[in-house]
């Protein structure tokens, strides 16, 4: 694959994201424009001052007229993206890469969902008229989608299965802990460890708090030219690297396939960390926001980003690794576990948090160690293991270093 | 007239204990156990696992099919269409429905029998009945297939038909109505009145036909569902008491429609060269069909047995029964329904929905499942082969039990499945429960219907666990 990055060349000037949570005093509308307005307030620029927009939502509206038409954007290109859960990081791509054309000068990404309206727990799919066959993320829930992980990693690595359970509570047990420091997050409180093992089996050995929060929400951001970034802002983050890998779904087809990791996530890793030239992902990466749908998931990223060893992870975050005062900060703003999963702005809710920590603007309580000099990075997936979309990205706050 | 080939019967997993009725009702039940279907099995999925069976390892493929059930999956829509594709039997088969009771299961045989062309005759009940009730305790689930055929040196004959003799009676002993979820019977004593008669009739011409008399009989199965008039013509009918022979409801319960086979089945497992079998049905007048098994009998017998398939079976409470018969109406998971199959993409994929067929790449011989028309391992456009993989034997790589997932028979067990020489598929384990499931459990394929939605049954394939107790796998069988 030939991918010419666009290091340097686009530069994350405002963010704002909601609390995550259950609003049910609040549609899609409501979220969209709390998100806008919050991107919007510090920079001094309006709406009309946008050239583009780009929505991801994955089921809370059809087209850009979804945003357009709530928020009275008028004559401006407005395109609705989707890529299931890795949504709101399909916009951001696409608002980089159309300022980094030349295309525009000023483009805004949003990210929305609006999912405690649907009555049921969990994610709910739209119906395409199938043959019944069900496609292989048809019948099982997600949960159950991703638990397919756990047996096989215990068995390829000789973890028995308490072992792996204690680390995967381990890691439910610390994005808690930084959830409970975090205003927007979902769930404000720490959770002790015995009630995040006792709690009811939902899928394999995944119990209720293997599980992300189902949560409504929205995040934004404004991309500019970066030689335009210090007119909006005096911190802007650069965008160093953006991948998106699209497996060609061949996991639950291929016997090769072993359902310990994500090689969606491998060559995405690899295709950023070339963009923005990074060799050594554990020391110049000062944090990671990635997509721990459910323990396991984050277990496995910590492998297939390269922030342990192959057959390390579940050792390295009994270690506590990935902690808050670990050698690598994973999640920090507590991950889709503790802030919520609404799916269409989690990408966009991933970078904020970098745009927090970079800046240095996080709360202390939950501050990761000096981030100056490296990076951010942001992973993000869609589908399940054997058939996913993986993004990620990395920002920084130092131009052309 | 064709000979009997072949003969497979299915037993589904579950047995109801009987005294289970009488523990939440305070009445009803009895002793012993009778079969249930699964919640995912109907009468055309138990008629294909049976014809699965019956057909394993038998060059001859049937140019008709007949099927027979009182519980039709549905009706205006042919039920065995959705069988003669779940057995990928050639489209020029003729496939047809006969509706009703045990009468009709014995008219299929005969049918069978009679055709000019290799024949196959299903026989296939859910047995039902109120909470309680005489019906619900000793009927029993179950399917029987009779593939009939001119034999050939591959497929011999095991059985050959030398008479056969009916007497038909119009009387009020057991009747349903259409759209009715039970039936109803008259007092039993007049069953027995008017049965005794018209079976001696049938039975007497039969053997007359045959030039036999009632002491030649090696084996006398009998047959129907009024169960006094049925055990009073077997004493009374002139054979040998030995000769009379046991049937399963201890442990099955009856079958109904499908029990002259399962009775015939288990004659089989252990008949003799030369044995005069003489079946007998009591439904709407009498039916008596005499067969004679020829030298070749010992050499196909039916498989798996049926004793070793009543072996195989697992105990499920009252309530799940009554939950799985649609009786008890429990809260469902808190999910959306799953839609049911759209006409046009299931035609389509009729291939691999129905008789669960992949394809194989020509170019480097990878098995792609479901059907592609690109190769997954080399990239080749359309160069593809049909792999059927129905009886292909598989094993677990890794597993869930999926306690969210919209079920009648919670938890949902889902697997990943690698085929032997080939193939990947992820689907639900049935017939399972979910501390057994682990890495490297060995499977088959099976046969079963997914869900209903809008009237609309969604069949297709799920893996389940290889039993110890099966003699053989389908697979070394063929």
């Amino acid at each position: 694959m030939t991918s010419h990055g666009i290091c340097d060349r686009v530069a994350i000037v405002s963010m704002g994201c909601t609390p995550f949570g259950e609003h049910w005093d609040k549609g899609a509308d409501d979220l969209m424009l709390d998100a806008v307005k919050a991107t919007l307030a510090p920079t001094g620029l309006a709406l009309q001052d946008m050239d583009a927009f780009w929505l991801g939502t994955y089921m809370s509206g059809i087209s850009g007229l979804t945003m357009s038409r709530p928020l009275r954007i008028s004559g401006k290109p407005v395109s609705r993206v989707e890529n299931m859960c890795a949504t709101g990081s399909e916009a951001l791509r696409s608002a980089c890469y159309a300022v980094a054309s030349g295309a525009y000068d000023v483009a805004m990404a949003v990210g929305v969902e609006k999912l405690k309206d649907s009555g049921y727990s969990g994610l709910t799919r739209a119906s395409i008229p199938g043959d019944g066959t069900g496609g292989t993320l048809g019948t099982t829930t997600a949960p159950a989608n991703f638990s397919l992980l756990g047996p096989a990693y215990a068995e390829k690595y000789g973890v028995s299965q308490s072992e792996l359970k204690d680390v995967l509570t381990r890691i439910a047990w610390k994005n808690h802990q930084n959830g409970a420091r975090n205003p927007r997050a979902q769930f404000r409180k720490e959770v002790a460890p015995e009630t995040i093992a006792r709690s009811p089996l939902v899928a394999g050995n995944l119990g209720v708090f293997d599980c992300s929060g189902v949560s409504d929400g929205a995040a934004a951001a404004i991309v500019v030219r970066a030689e335009d970034a210090h007119r909006y802002c005096e911190l802007p983050l650069y965008v160093k690297a953006l991948s998106l890998v699209t497996g060609a779904a061949d996991g639950n087809v291929d016997p090769n396939y072993d359902f310990t990791s994500f090689p969606e996530v491998v060559a995405s890793a690899r295709e950023a960390y070339a963009q923005a030239g990074v060799t050594d992902p554990r020391s110049e990466i000062a944090m990671a926001e990635v997509h721990d749908c459910f323990t396991v998931t984050e277990l496995v990223l910590m492998e297939d980003l390269g922030f342990a060893d192959r057959g390390m992870a579940w050792k390295e975050c009994a270690a506590g690794a990935f902690d808050l005062t670990g050698r690598l900060p994973v999640n920090p703003d507590g991950g889709l576990k503790a802030f919520g999963h609404p799916v269409g702005a989690s990408g966009l809710r991933m970078l904020f948090e970098c745009w927090l920590q970079l800046r240095v603007e996080a709360p202390a309580d939950r501050r990761i160690p000096d981030p100056r000099g490296r990076l951010g990075l942001t992973q993000n997936l869609g589908g399940g293991p054997g058939e996913c979309v993986s993004f990620v990205s990395l920002v920084g706050t130092e131009r052309g270093a | 007239m064709n000979g009997l080939i072949s003969l497979g019967v299915y037993i589904p997993r579950y047995r109801l204990q009987r005294e289970a009725i009488a523990a939440a009702l305070g009445t009803g039940g009895g002793r012993g156990s009778r079969s249930v279907a699964s919640y995912d099995e109907d009468a055309a999925s138990l008629g294909v696992e049976a014809a699965r069976k019956a057909l394993s390892g038998v060059g001859h493929r049937p140019e008709r099919l007949y099927f027979a059930t009182p519980a039709p999956p549905y009706l205006d829509k042919s039920n065995a269409a959705v069988i003669a594709a779940a057995l990928g039997l050639d489209r020029s088969v003729f496939a047809a429905d006969f509706g009703g009771a045990p009468r009709s299961g014995f008219g299929a045989m005969v049918a069978a029998a009679e055709a000019d062309a290799p024949a196959l005759a299903l026989l296939s009940d859910l047995r039902t009945g109120r909470p309680g009730s005489s019906d619900e305790s000793s009927g029993g689930d179950a399917a029987a297939a009779l593939l009939f055929g001119p034999g050939t040196e591959e497929d011999p004959v095991i059985a050959r038909v030398i008479a056969m003799a009916a007497t038909t009676e119009e009387f009020l002993e057991r009747w349903r109505a259409p759209g009715a979820q039970h039936s109803r019977t008259w007092e039993e004593r007049f069953g027995e009145h008017v049965y005794g008669p018209l079976a001696e009739e049938s039975f007497t011409a039969a053997l007359k036909q045959a030039n036999r008399t009632p002491s030649q009989v090696d084996r006398l199965l009998t047959s129907g569902l009024a169960t006094r008039a049925v055990r009073q013509f077997a004493r009374t009918s002139g054979v040998r008491a030995e000769a009379v022979a046991a049937d399963r409801w201890n442990e099955l319960g009856n079958c109904g429609t499908a029990e002259l086979g399962v009775q015939l089945a288990d004659a089989l497992a252990t008949a003799g060269p030369g044995e005069l079998i003489a079946l007998v049905l009591l439904a709407d007048g009498a039916t008596t069909v005499l067969l004679e098994t020829t030298e070749h009998v010992t050499q196909r017998r039916p498989d798996p047995s049926v004793a070793a398939q009543v072996e195989a079976g697992a105990p499920i409470s009252y309530a799940t029964f009554l939950t799985w018969r649609g009786v008890l109406d429990r809260e469902p998971p808190r999910r959306p329904e799953p839609d049911g199959p759209a006409a046009p993409p299931a035609h389509r994929s009729a291939a691999y929905k129905h008789s669960f067929q992949a394809t194989r790449c020509t170019a480097c011989g990878t098995v792609n499942v479901p059907p592609s028309r690109v190769c997954y391992s080399c990239s080749q456009i359309d160069e593809m082969a049909p792999a059927p993989l129905s009886t292909t034997l598989g094993t677990v790589v890794t597993f869930t039990v999926d306690r969210l997932a919209f079920t009648p028979s919670p938890p949902m067990i889902a697997v990943v499945v690698d085929f032997d020489g080939g193939g990947r598929f992820r689907c639900e384990l049935a017939d399972a429960d979910p501390d057994e499931v682990h890495i490297g459990m060995r499977v088959e394929m099976s046969f079963r219907r997914l869900l209903t939605a809008d009237g609309v049954h969604n069949y297709f394939w799920k893996a389940k666990p290889l039993r110890s107790s099966q003699t053989n796998s389908i697979e070394e069988n063929a």
